[in-house]
């Protein structure tokens, strides 16, 4: 990979010493606020030219926020952005890039129906002047020295849809690459490709680095941290924590630093020595689902809490949804309390007592303008009719109740549930099942893009559950999460079941290699 | 090269692979109504001695031309996920607007055109406007320009119709160039330039990308507001092109024209395969659908069928379409 991306940048004045040349990039004092939460508090982020900085911090850290700002999609309310020396006031994402920042985006998909080389030019299509007319042949040839560049070997004429998800990845990573920046930004870039295209990223990186990019390196896994970053910042609960160089901090101070207590303090479950064999509530048989997932089989016993472990579309959200009847299952068996039952659809899954809280609390969860009471009563309905017409008094006082059990923090019953934190949102949400009280629970992403208190409150919850006998599978893509939640994990890999390991033996590697195909145990 | 990313992976390896029946029906999609309209020509020709003349055919053609010059801007609208509801009273208002103009020995024939053009445009530039800029829904937007432009159509006239055109103006509906009517000529036109805009520019790419995922192109500095501007006041310039040769067609600005004209833009629109969805659409399978419906009226008149049935089977083939679109979309 001898030939260098940017022949923008001169090597020499990367090399030249004064105060603030030093830094390409300089976020300083930087708040924002959105309605009922202040996101970044006074937050600082100084990045110097040529190296990789990492960001880390937890969900809802502010992490996010603060990318958007410097990419122009979110304007702060105070702060100064200085880069490359000059200052920025970002009006538009597109004079981000034309300034030289780019960014690959975490949780953006791409245009499905589009070709690769069409997604990666988007916006700066090669083409005849004021027609607009677009050099097809130039955008595919384009696409393809850029390929060959960072060796990628993918079809510049393939539609996005047909691509892996790693290969999807990998073409928004050439794309960020393609603007020819001068500070890359990547949202946990390694989040859905395995550690062969890691490593193909890594060596990408250390590349752009000898031609004097800057890299801000969102991420969630430690050992990155030591491999490929030269310093981190950290930010919780939208703060400003600190910032070291990446080889001269340790895990436990990292953890720290991003939580602002010890890991155990936030997992303080009961180890009990002599665990009692209870009987199996929910077991499932080869359960297929064409195109999504194979041979699926599990079982959960009561009083049990079972880990899905998983990257991003490994099938774990798609089985659980398929157990519960939103998209039934070409093939399998699910057997409930030892007897088998036919699932049709989610009316079927709460007959047979079970819930599910879904991964996209906004999308497939709460309905926003309505009020708390109203979101918590949904699946619950019947039980607080009399002749077609609700029994206010009754369910007042049930959601009452329920809602000072789960401390959820509301200024009434009425308030609109949209104005509620995520956190809050989300407990009432649990809020909704535990009205029906089923003997079988999914919670997907139980904690995603909550703060730190609230995880804490919603891990003791759901292990007080699991003590009064319910049945839990829990999905989640945060490792200490899912080791710190679960008394078994199973670990999905591309619609497959990779291999289940117990508690003891469960260890943050272990669940990575299960989870990139690298290592099977069935 | 040691490190290089397997780029066929297994899920790919399965596509590449694909049995020759998943081809069939790959081609059934991508096809699908081409052969439909086809086999109604056969049928209708042979139920109907008439049907398959020189004459009925180009009949055909010429009365669809209206509707399917509305339904490509229609469909461009469609892609990005929009609507436009107002199509059929923007021609009402332009049929008036360039009647009024198109007085024998008055102006020269460029200012009736001109004006019906103008307008067009400008009522899509507000729809656009408004959507992108106020952020309201496009079905809310071009509900309220369907009332208005109706109503100003009205108002100028007061309801009554716009008569004694110039033989000048008259032409483009009714005229021929070398034996091909001049409104097919216009269509075959407008769809020929509309392809290119969707096929060989940049802004089609665009329309492709808001359509099918307006965050990520708003994310690759994509001017997402400018470009859904342009693609209304295109629709809406279609509209007036529509409008002028409606007008000229039927020798008069009537206020009353184009009744229901934007549902039968979108009911071809999405016969060809438009996905209401956004994201995906063609000019030549709106093309194809218009004339579905064009055949069908055709042929459904020359054998007699009651106009309420045609209705009916109509409303049919517009459902089927559909059904068969979303069928489409799930399995992608």
């Amino acid at each position: 990979m001898g030939q260098s991306f940017h022949q923008k940048i001169n090597p020499i004045e990367n090399g030249v010493k004064g105060m603030s040349r030093d830094y390409i990039l300089e976020m300083l004092n930087i708040t924002k606020e959105f309605p009922g939460v202040k996101a970044l508090d006074n937050v600082q982020l100084k990045v110097k030219k040529g190296t990789v900085h990492a960001l880390m911090g937890e969900n809802g850290a502010g992490k996010s926020t603060l990318m958007k700002i410097l990419i122009g999609i979110y304007t702060p309310d105070s702060g100064i952005i200085k880069f490359d020396g000059e200052e920025l006031k970002f009006s538009s994402i597109k004079t981000a890039l034309d300034k030289g920042i780019s960014m690959i985006h975490q949780e953006l998909s791409p245009i499905p129906n589009m070709t690769v080389a069409e997604n990666i030019f988007l916006g700066r299509e090669p083409s005849y002047g004021f027609t607009g007319w677009v050099k097809a042949k130039e955008l595919e040839e384009k696409t393809r020295q850029l390929f060959e560049k960072l060796e990628i070997d993918i079809d510049p004429n393939a539609k996005m849809a047909d691509l892996s998800i790693a290969n999807t990845q990998m073409v928004e990573i050439a794309k960020a690459i393609s603007y020819n920046s001068k500070l890359i930004i990547m949202d946990e870039p390694t989040s859905a490709i395995t550690e062969k295209e890691v490593n193909h990223l890594f060596k990408i990186i250390r590349s752009l680095k000898k031609d004097g990019v800057s890299i801000i390196y969102i991420t969630h896994k430690m050992d990155e941290l030591s491999q490929i970053t030269d310093e981190v910042t950290v930010l919780r609960d939208g703060k400003y924590v600190g910032t070291k160089p990446s080889t001269q901090i340790t895990k436990d101070e990292l953890i720290e630093m991003m939580v602002g207590r010890e890991l155990n303090q936030i997992f303080n479950k009961k180890q009990v020595e002599i665990v009692e064999i209870k009987e199996v509530a929910l077991s499932v048989k080869n359960l297929s689902k064409k195109s999504k997932f194979e041979n699926v089989s599990f079982e959960v016993r009561k009083g049990e809490i079972l880990g899905f472990a998983g990257l991003m579309g490994s099938g774990r959200t798609e089985v659980l949804e398929s157990v519960f009847g939103i998209t039934p299952p070409d093939s399998g068996e699910i057997y409930i309390n030892g007897k088998k039952v036919n699932i049709r659809s989610t009316r079927d899954a709460i007959k047979y007592g079970m819930g599910l809280l879904t991964e996209d609390r906004k999308l497939t969860g709460l309905f926003l303008p309505l009020s708390v009471q109203d979101n918590m009563i949904t699946v619950n309905i019947n039980e607080y009719t009399k002749g077609g017409f609700l029994k206010q008094k009754k369910i007042h006082a049930d959601c009452k109740t329920l809602s000072e059990q789960l401390a959820i923090k509301t200024p009434s019953l009425n308030q609109i549930i949209k104005y509620l934190s995520g956190g809050n949102q989300q407990k009432a949400l649990i809020a909704r099942w535990l009205l029906r009280d089923p003997d079988i629970l999914f919670l997907d992403e139980p904690t995603r893009g909550i703060d730190v208190g609230a995880k804490s409150e919603i891990y003791n919850l759901i292990f007080d559950l699991a003590e009064k006998g319910k049945a839990i599978v829990v999905i989640s893509s945060e490792m200490p999460e899912i080791l710190g939640l679960s008394d078994r994990i199973l670990v999905m890999h591309e619609g497959r079941k990779m291999g289940e390991l117990s508690r003891e033996e469960a260890t943050q590697e272990k669940i990575m290699k299960l989870a990139t195909g690298e290592l099977s145990k069935v | 090269m040691s490190s290089q990313v397997s780029v066929v992976d297994k899920r790919e390896k399965s596509k590449v692979s694909s049995s020759s029946k998943e081809k069939v029906s790959r081609i059934l999609n991508r096809y699908g109504m081409l052969f439909i309209l086809i086999a109604l020509i056969i049928l209708m020709s042979i139920l109907s001695p008439t049907f398959f003349t020189t004459g009925n055919l180009l009949n055909i053609v010429r009365q669809m031309s209206v509707v399917g010059i509305v339904a490509i801007g229609v469909t461009i609208v469609i892609i990005t996920t929009g609507i436009d509801l107002s199509s059929g009273s923007v021609i009402a208002l332009v049929s008036v607007a360039a009647a009024s103009f198109a007085h024998p020995d008055t102006y020269p024939l460029i200012v009736p055109i001109a004006i019906g053009l103008g307008l067009g445009l400008l009522t899509g530039v507000i729809n656009g406007t408004i959507i992108s800029k106020a952020k309201i829904a496009p079905f809310i937007v071009t509900l309220g320009m369907m009332t208005a432009a109706r109503g100003a159509a009205l108002l100028i006239t007061d309801g009554r119709p716009v008569g004694n055109l110039s033989d000048s103006f008259k032409f483009i509906g009714q005229g021929s160039v070398l034996g091909i009517p001049v409104p097919i000529i216009i269509f075959g036109v407008v769809g020929l330039i509309s392809y290119i805009l969707l096929n060989k520019t940049k802004f089609g790419k665009y329309v492709y990308a808001i359509g099918g995922n307006e965050q990520a192109a708003m994310i690759a500095g994509v001017n997402v507001d400018r470009y859904k501007i342009f693609v209304y006041g295109y629709a809406g310039l279609l509209s007036g092109v529509a409008g002028i040769i409606l007008t000229s067609r039927i020798s008069s600005g009537q206020p009353t024209a184009g009744v229901m004209y934007e549902l039968d833009a979108i009911a071809a629109a999405v016969i060809g395969g438009t996905s209401l969805a956004g994201g995906i659409g063609a000019i030549g399978g709106t093309i194809i659908g218009a004339l579905i419906i064009g055949v069908m009226n055709n042929g459904l008149d020359l054998l007699n069928v009651s106009p309420y049935w045609q209705q009916i089977l109509k409303g049919v083939i517009i459902t089927v379409a559909v059904f068969i679109d979303s069928r489409k979309n799930r399995k992608s």
